[in-house]
């Protein structure tokens, strides 16, 4: 756990929160007994390899598991002093929106194609404010112009198709905005989009939160972006975050081999290598995992140890700790010679 | 939007041309109808009188030309096994029968079919589901003929609830319909469920839940406009399905539109009633879609600009 945090500061608060996906053929362990906190006005990273739980995580924090085969198991999500998990369907609506919303991956296919840009971002206003039509629409026009959508007032009556994917991807950041949530998912919000453009999203994500005090769980597989957004960061693995820290200590110390090894598999411009550097092997199934430590088949510095039994988590600054057995007490820094930080591929 | 519609009355001209000259052909070459106006023992000059009647005499294109500017002033022929009346005359009569049958089985499939349809896509793998698509196997397999035969025992012979066959009041069309329309509810249910499905696993739609809209709006409003797209492109083929399906029905329970009329003439042979009345058919079926590319275009936006 991270160091004790006093309750006001502390907006979302997840404890060992296990979802699960029940098929015919097997249970995947798509999240299996992670834990976090954030802060308001914080920016917390997830990271790892697609398929590790990423997204599974995100959606469980909104209680929006694909059913009937997708189920929360075990855990607490506190938000806002309360845990949504024992909250009914009816009241999860107040929360979703309200309280916690989220960005989607692909902006193409976020928004409802045969609904004008205005109709969309109404509806969500609607949520929260129930006002007549020409304050609705200037409501609109002003969540529009927060997003850096130039002209609002004449984008609202366009469809989605209309739009280039940064502009959508603004639009689906107003959505998730209207309500003004304490805190924003954003799942790998800038992957979709040109490279110049995610640079201007990401910006523009930040001057909101300056603003807002919007706390925000960052959903990546790219450590730029983490260099570029977060304050902390999550290393997630197999289901479970193996690595949590300040950003700062996980790049100038990443403790865990995996996270050692997925910061070096991050070209860096200054050196001029034959291969790039990758993992070896596969990241276990999640409808299959091994007794011990997740990443032990991969790990150059497994013991037998490390095959029996799942690591205890190691605390080695304040508030970043990490899951290896070969952490102990006296740890210093990191292993890796040389080692230089990336500078971000999103810049 | 104008533009696209107009598009699409040019291509429908185009398609209805086409069946005038494909019956045309296909009427030639299903055998010599003077096999059919004359007596096995007729004399030559017999021959030759009907021929010359007939404008048989000309040589073949003359005759199409001949076809094409008589359909051009609205004139479909003689009709041959009804003596002293016209084609025209003849679906005149019938028309509004089969409009009514049609039109009915139309309102009963797409009433029974949406609502379902979306109802075992969201009760997805329970009961209602099973129900449902145990429903619509049946009507899809079940030829149009035995759902009719079948219904016509059932409440028409054991429950007396409807006259067994004929025409007349209100009574006589229900089970008609019903049957005729049994088939469409299985296939429209199947594709309304398959694409809300499909709609419901969208982006969108997670993201119309992660603002926090509720679950009946989510359905209603985002999914089913967009899920609606598949089952009314369907509906242009329905067009289709329900004239074949009428000329089964309309057999099966003696009514008298123009499925009847033109089993009759394939009886008797007369191929200018039969010829008129597939180019009526094949008209209705362009006309049909045409207008549910205008709806779709209407639902769809990105079809509009394209």
């Amino acid at each position: 756990m991270t160091a004790v945090q006093t309750a006001t500061d502390t907006i979302l608060e997840v404890s060992n929160l296990k979802t699960y996906i029940f098929t015919r053929a097997a249970t995947v362990k798509a999240v299996d007994g992670i834990s976090f906190n954030l802060k308001k006005g914080e920016t917390l990273g997830i990271v790892g390899e697609s398929g590790c739980g990423k997204t599974m995580t995100a959606l469980s924090l909104l209680r929006l598991v694909p059913r009937p085969a997708g189920r929360i198991v075990e855990g607490e999500i506190v938000l806002n002093g309360e845990d949504i998990l024992q909250k009914s369907e009816d009241e999860m609506r107040d929360v979703r929106g309200r309280q916690i919303s989220m960005i989607l991956q692909d902006p193409q296919t976020s928004l409802n194609p045969v609904f004008t840009i205005g109709n969309q971002l109404r509806e969500a206003l609607g949520i929260a404010h129930k006002e007549n039509k020409s304050s609705m629409l200037s409501r609109a026009v002003d969540a529009l112009r927060k997003v850096n959508v130039a002209a609002p007032e004449r984008r609202l009556d366009d469809y989605p198709h209309q739009m280039s994917g940064g502009m959508k991807q603004r639009v689906v950041g107003a959505i998730a905005m209207s309500c003004e949530p304490g805190v924003i998912i954003a799942d790998e919000p800038t992957t979709a989009l040109d490279v110049t453009i995610q640079l201007q999203y990401l910006r523009l994500l930040k001057e909101i939160q300056a603003e807002t005090g919007l706390a925000i769980i960052f959903i990546t597989h790219d450590f730029g972006v983490v260099a570029r957004m977060c304050d902390r960061v999550a290393v997630m693995y197999a289901g479970r975050i193996i690595e949590q820290g300040e950003v700062r200590d996980i790049f100038s110390r990443p403790a865990h081999p995996y996270t050692q090894a997925l910061i070096n598999s991050v070209p860096k411009l200054e050196q001029s290598v034959d291969r790039l550097y990758s993992i070896d092997g596969q990241p276990p199934l999640l409808s299959n995992l091994p007794e011990g430590c997740r990443f032990a088949p991969r790990c150059p510095y497994a013991s037998d140890q490390c095959y029996e039994e799942y690591p205890s988590s190691y605390q080695l600054a304040d508030g970043h700790h990490a899951d290896c057995w070969a952490l102990d007490a006296d740890w210093q820094g990191t292993p890796i010679e040389e080692f230089v930080p990336p500078t971000g591929t999103a810049g | 939007m104008q533009a696209y519609i107009l598009r699409r009355v040019a291509q429908g001209i185009l398609a209805i041309f086409v069946i005038c000259t494909v019956t045309f052909a296909l009427a030639r070459v299903s055998g010599d109808p003077l096999n059919v106006l004359l007596p096995e023992e007729a004399s030559e000059e017999q021959i030759a009188l009907i021929k010359a009647e007939w404008g048989l005499d000309k040589p073949i294109h003359m005759q199409y030309l001949q076809y094409l500017g008589k359909l051009f002033r609205g004139d479909l022929g003689e009709a041959i096994a009804w003596p002293n009346s016209t084609a025209t005359e003849l679906i005149v009569q019938r028309l509004p029968n089969t409009v009514k049958l049609s039109a009915l089985a139309l309102i009963v499939s797409g009433v029974i079919a949406f609502p379902v349809g979306v109802l075992v896509a969201i009760k997805k793998d329970t009961p209602f589901d099973y129900v449902g698509k145990l429903f619509a196997i049946l009507g899809q397999s079940a030829p149009t003929f035995a759902v009719g035969l079948i219904l016509m025992w059932i409440f028409a012979v054991q429950l007396n609830f409807f006259p067994t066959s004929g025409s007349g009041g209100v009574e006589y069309i229900i089970l008609p319909a019903l049957a005729l329309g049994y088939y469409n509810v299985a296939a429209l249910m199947r594709l309304t469920r398959s694409s809300m499905l499909e709609v419901l696993d969208t982006e969108y739609v997670k993201l119309a839940r992660i603002k926090g809209v509720p679950e009946w709006k989510v359905v209603w409003k985002h999914c089913f406009r967009n899920a609606l797209i598949v089952p009314l492109t369907y509906f242009g083929l329905i067009g289709a399905v329900l004239i074949t399906g009428s000329v089964v029905i309309e057999t099966v329970f003696a009514w008298p539109g123009l499925g009847h009329l033109v089993i009759k003439a394939i009886l008797f042979r007369d191929y200018v009633v039969v010829q008129a009345v597939v180019l009526l058919f094949a008209t209705a079926f362009v006309i049909i879609n045409i207008m549910v590319d205008v709806l779709y275009a209407y639902i769809d936006p990105r079809i509009r600009y394209t």
